[in-house]
């Protein structure tokens, strides 16, 4: 084939890989906001949204339909411009994260080598953290230029939340990153497909148990989710940083909020859950049963950590603010500084 | 009272209890364990609920045997009610049996509280609160129901089934 063929089939695969991990990943996030609410009410026992369509399946559909039908409100004393921006700064890098994390094996078939994310970055957990940074812009934009009280709190206290959870997250993963040696997710989950002393998967959470724990942790924070979400704290912040956005301002931040949860979820999955590797099987091995295998793994687990999510939101009762900071700045972060340490010192001697 | 004996105890947490984490994974199973419990919900207009007795909801003029209404509008429930709620014009009877009955009765669902003073009132048991719950409507003059309207509940209620009643009907549809 031609140079000039090769560049356009390259374009051609990207651009429908972008199409199939957008669709997918923005269904996820609409049965999401669904699972939500069916999830919290089996849990307090209720039944949940179960009207519209077969056991409520279509409600995220009427809700968007509710939320582009709605009547668009600007705050007279807000500052429009970064009004009308901020959710787009929640909503894109949430979704533009997906673009590195790896669903399957890379396997050729026709002389094409497919590889099963949309680029792999050989700095990709650098650009899914730097990319998470920047929600934080959104979020304080938004409580900043709606020129009220309850958003404006809400902006701050997110904006130190984030920020000082952002340190143990970075360095919980440094231990994972000591140990294999790459900054590339492909890479990352090759390392996990081997197995430990013959029987157990040579997952990082294995290697790393309290690495992951923080992570866990700090993922929580960094997306908004309860038990950490002070952002929006409902009954003292009347919805934090986004009150005064309705329509689908709002369900851009919404959307923003549970793509993020994806995100996180998958990076979980990935940095430490061994992201498509189904245990004790060779899935490059199998042929296309084996990428069907392994991208099944990987939904697998992410959905477990998206229903993590969920679980924990109606277990866990909200920090108070100060409680949070001492969390993060007073445990997280000295713990991950002694991961790092203990990782370097069993690794200098197993070398 | 004495105060003084009240005794104060601090629980301090061990090293298990500062982890958290054993707590949290308690937390995390009693909401796991809900997921598969029975829901509680009512699933109100498909089902319905059934009042207990002695319920006061919407209210009714009684008939006698032949059909009539039993008042003989002697005022004694609009006297009686706190809300101001009932009003009606005597008239001298048709029927042999009594001497007065109420030419018109109204009674201003919107001011009734529901509280069953005209039914501990009346001498003849010529009004009675039902188990009707669901009477909401669109305006206010259609709340101000009047004779016929009550004496229909009376229909409704009679054989105490209204809302079994409703349910077929729902299943019907
Ligand atoms: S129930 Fe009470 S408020 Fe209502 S009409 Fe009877 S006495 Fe008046
Ligand atoms: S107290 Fe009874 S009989 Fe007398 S007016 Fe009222 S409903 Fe009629």
């Amino acid at each position: 084939m031609t140079q000039t063929g090769n560049i356009i089939l390259d374009v051609v695969i990207i651009v429908i890989k972008i199409v199939i991990v957008l669709g997918v990943n923005l269904t996820i996030v609409a049965y999401l906001t669904l699972a939500e609410r069916r999830v919290s009410a089996f849990m307090q026992d209720r039944l949940g949204p179960n009207r519209v369509g077969p056991a409520g399946l279509l409600q995220p559909i009427a809700d968007g339909i509710k939320f582009f039908t709605k009547e668009e409100i600007i705050p007279a004393q807000s500052s429009k411009l970064i009004y009308l921006m901020a959710p787009s700064f929640v909503l894109f890098p949430a979704f533009l994260t997906y673009a590195v994390i790896p669903v399957g094996p890379t396997f050729s078939a026709w002389g094409y080598s497919f590889q099963m994310e949309i680029a792999n970055l050989n700095i990709g957990i650098l650009y899914i953290l730097a990319l998470t940074s920047f929600v934080v812009y959104g979020v304080v934009l938004a409580g900043w230029s709606s020129n009220s009280k309850y958003p404006l709190i809400g902006g701050l206290r997110s904006a130190a939340q984030m920020i000082s959870y952002e340190l143990p997250l970075g360095l919980s993963i440094i231990g994972v990153l000591m140990i294999v040696g790459s900054l590339r997710l492909s890479e990352i989950v090759n390392f996990q497909t081997h197995l430990l002393w013959g029987f157990l998967p040579r997952w990082n959470v294995v290697l790393q148990p309290l690495g992951f724990l923080i992570f866990l942790i700090a993922a929580f924070a960094e997306s908004n989710r309860l038990p950490f979400d002070m952002a929006e704290a409902e009954p003292e912040l009347v919805g934090g940083y986004h009150t005064e956005y309705g329509s689908m301002k709002f369900a851009s931040f919404m959307l923003g909020e549970y793509a993020g949860m994806i995100t996180s979820a998958a990076l979980m999955t990935t940095l430490f859950f061994g992201g498509w590797d189904f245990p004790w099987v060779n899935e490059s091995a199998l042929g296309v049963w084996g990428i069907l295998l392994a991208v099944i793994a990987f939904s697998l687990k992410t959905g477990f950590f998206l229903f993590l999510y969920l679980w924990v939101r109606w277990t866990l009762p909200r920090f108070r603010y100060d409680q949070l900071m001492r969390l993060g700045w007073k445990i997280l972060l000295p713990l991950a500084l002694v991961n790092i340490v203990v990782t370097a010192i069993v690794m200098a001697f197993l070398a | 009272m004495n105060v003084k004996n009240v005794k104060r105890v601090t629980i301090k947490p061990n090293i298990w209890d500062l982890l958290y984490i054993p707590a949290i994974i308690g937390g995390l199973s009693i909401t796991f364990k809900h997921l598969f419990k029975k829901h509680i919900t009512l699933e109100y207009p498909d089902e319905k609920w059934f009042p207990p007795p002695g319920y006061r909801g919407a209210i009714r003029l009684n008939r006698d045997e032949l059909g009539r209404e039993k008042c003989v509008a002697c005022e004694m429930c609009a006297t009686a009610c706190p809300a101001n709620a009932i009003s009606m014009q005597g008239g001298a009877a048709p029927w042999d049996d009594r001497e007065k009955y109420p030419i018109w009765y109204k009674i201003d669902m919107l001011r009734c509280i529901l509280c069953g003073m005209c039914e501990e009132a009346c001498p003849e048991e010529a009004i009675e609160l039902t188990v009707i719950y669901d009477f909401a409507d669109y305006t206010r003059e259609s709340l101000i129901w009047d004779k016929e309207r009550l004496l229909k509940n009376y229909d409704l209620t009679k054989d105490g089934n209204y809302y079994k009643r409703q349910l077929e009907e729902n299943k019907k549809r």
